[in-house]
């Protein structure tokens, strides 16, 4: 048998002996955008169909988390960065071949618009707030005037960030278990998914949560589906690929990720809607938790994971 | 022009002097290194085989860790050598998991780090400090567009190969075998 032994005389810290420079930072940021990006798609999507009091908590409620998330997600990133004073370097330049580059600057645009869409809809919120300004009170006439611009806009950077969050880090061709084009589409398709499930617990009326369970069970049948042909490339690919799918096939992270993610995450909250369709009575919150902890989950066994598989030479 | 480094995995001894040299030249922190030794033993006992490799930074032709940079600290200076500029570095970390070769490490002090072909040296025409002192000489230094240079000529008669050319960077460290 031939043995191949490998030593070498390094160790630096998180670097030796397997990368580990990103912690719980960047998976909490790269859930939180998937989930702002979801919640801002469809409260964009219902107000551009004219659905805005059919899917009050979709439109209206679901947005207000989205401010809060961005911020967290953000100052996750912050804390992630290791040159913390220069981190406005980022905005003095663009620079298309980076992904973190056009997260920052999706960022930039889609944290004030969704700021913006959370004002007009603080009066139907809070029926006694008063902007104190007369200007802002003017833009804030302004904004309502064209809310249906504003949810176009904000309909497009939600597919650009949700896209993002999973090129981030397909764009690294050194990780073989990231380095696939299926990942931004399945990031963005369970960035949609958790947005659905936190509006589908947010909200009071039984028809609207009817709509968003329906296409909470076609966002979750698409994440299967790419889930599967995710590993249907890897098994079909060169042997780091390979070994980076047997992480989930029998290696470490394989119980976390099938019962977690899979199981956890999407199967039972899918049976669960169904059953909630079928008219069994089901509370909200059971498959919107669970499909809040399931894509949490998915993004920290993935930027786990990832970060071990690595070119052999 | 077009720097780039060929190492002897015959000649090398594995002594770590490279290492060291790097270190004290680059006054890289404790603990850390921009250079480094791999030993790959092959076959069962008693028919093995070692390979001793001195890797550093590949200053690759197709540097991802330059692609990725968000703010354009980590870029390219003639000769093809990949640098890092402490003040734009905001020490995000996408170059550091680009690199198929691990090449990068985050600085104490928060900027990325990493080999340089010690360019402070290479521009007053000396040699980087770990091709200075090798005791085997088995590291080769040069332009490769100048066939005269050392690298060119070590180049020349040898068989060589390069580390994880399917990662398609075009590295620029050549390992003679």
């Amino acid at each position: 048998m031939k043995e191949e032994l490998f030593v070498s005389g390094r160790d630096i810290p998180n670097i030796d002996p397997y990368l580990n420079i990103w912690h719980w930072q960047i998976p909490l940021y790269l859930y939180l955008g998937g989930l702002a990006a979801g919640i801002l798609f469809f409260a964009g999507y219902f107000t551009i169909m004219r659905k805005e009091k059919d899917m009050e908590a979709t439109v209206k409620w679901a947005p207000f988390l989205v401010p809060f998330a961005l911020v967290l997600g953000l100052f996750a990133l912050f804390l992630d960065l290791k040159h913390k004073l220069y981190f406005w370097q980022l905005y003095t330049t663009v620079r298309f071949t980076s992904p973190m580059s056009w997260g920052a600057w999706t960022l930039m645009l889609i944290t004030p618009i969704s700021f913006i869409w959370v004002a007009t809809y603080m009066k139907e919120l809070f029926p006694k707030w008063d902007w104190k300004f007369e200007f802002l009170n003017k833009a804030e006439a302004y904004a309502i005037k064209n809310r249906k611009g504003i949810a176009w806009i904000m309909m497009m950077l939600a597919v650009i960030l949700g896209v993002y969050t999973g090129i981030l880090l397909s764009a690294f061709n050194a990780r073989p278990l990231w380095n696939t084009s299926i990942l931004g589409p399945l990031f963005l398709v369970s960035g949609l998914s958790t947005g659905l499930a936190a509006s589908m617990w947010m909200s009071k009326s039984k028809y609207e949560r009817k709509v968003l369970s329906r296409l909470d069970l076609i966002m979750i049948g698409i994440e299967l589906f790419l889930i599967i042909h995710l590993f249907m490339g890897f098994l079909s690919a060169s042997e780091v690929q390979i070994e980076a799918a047997a992480l989930f096939l029998g290696g470490e992270f394989t119980v976390v990720f099938w019962v977690f993610v899979i199981i956890l995450g999407l199967i039972f909250p899918a049976v669960l809607e169904i059953l909630e369709l079928r008219g069994f009575h089901i509370p909200v919150w059971i498959p919107a938790l669970l499909i809040l902890i399931g894509g949490l989950v998915f993004r920290f066994v993935m930027v786990e994971a990832g970060q071990i598989t690595r070119f052999l030479y | 022009m077009r720097y780039a480094m060929a190492i002897d995995t015959k000649k090398c001894v594995g002594c770590g002097d490279c290492v060291v040299a790097c270190q004290t030249e680059n006054n890289v922190p404790h603990g850390y290194c921009r250079d480094w030794i791999v030993e790959n033993v092959t076959g069962t006992y008693p028919n093995v085989e070692i390979e001793l490799r001195s890797e550093r930074c590949n200053h690759c032709d197709n540097s991802p860790c330059v692609r990725c940079c968000p703010t354009g600290a980590s870029h390219i200076v003639e000769g093809g050598i990949v640098m890092v500029t402490p003040e734009e570095c905001i020490g995000c970390g996408a170059c550091i998991q680009s690199c198929p070769y691990d090449a990068r490490y985050s600085h104490p002090e928060g900027y990325v780090d990493k080999c340089t072909f010690c360019k402070h040296r290479v521009d007053n025409g000396q040699l980087p400090a770990c091709v200075e002192v090798c005791p085997t000489k088995c590291l080769y230094f040069g332009d490769l567009d100048d066939p005269n240079s050392d690298v060119s000529k070590a180049l020349q008669n040898r068989k060589w190969k390069v580390l994880a050319p399917e990662a398609g960077t075009k590295p620029q460290l050549y390992f003679l075998t």
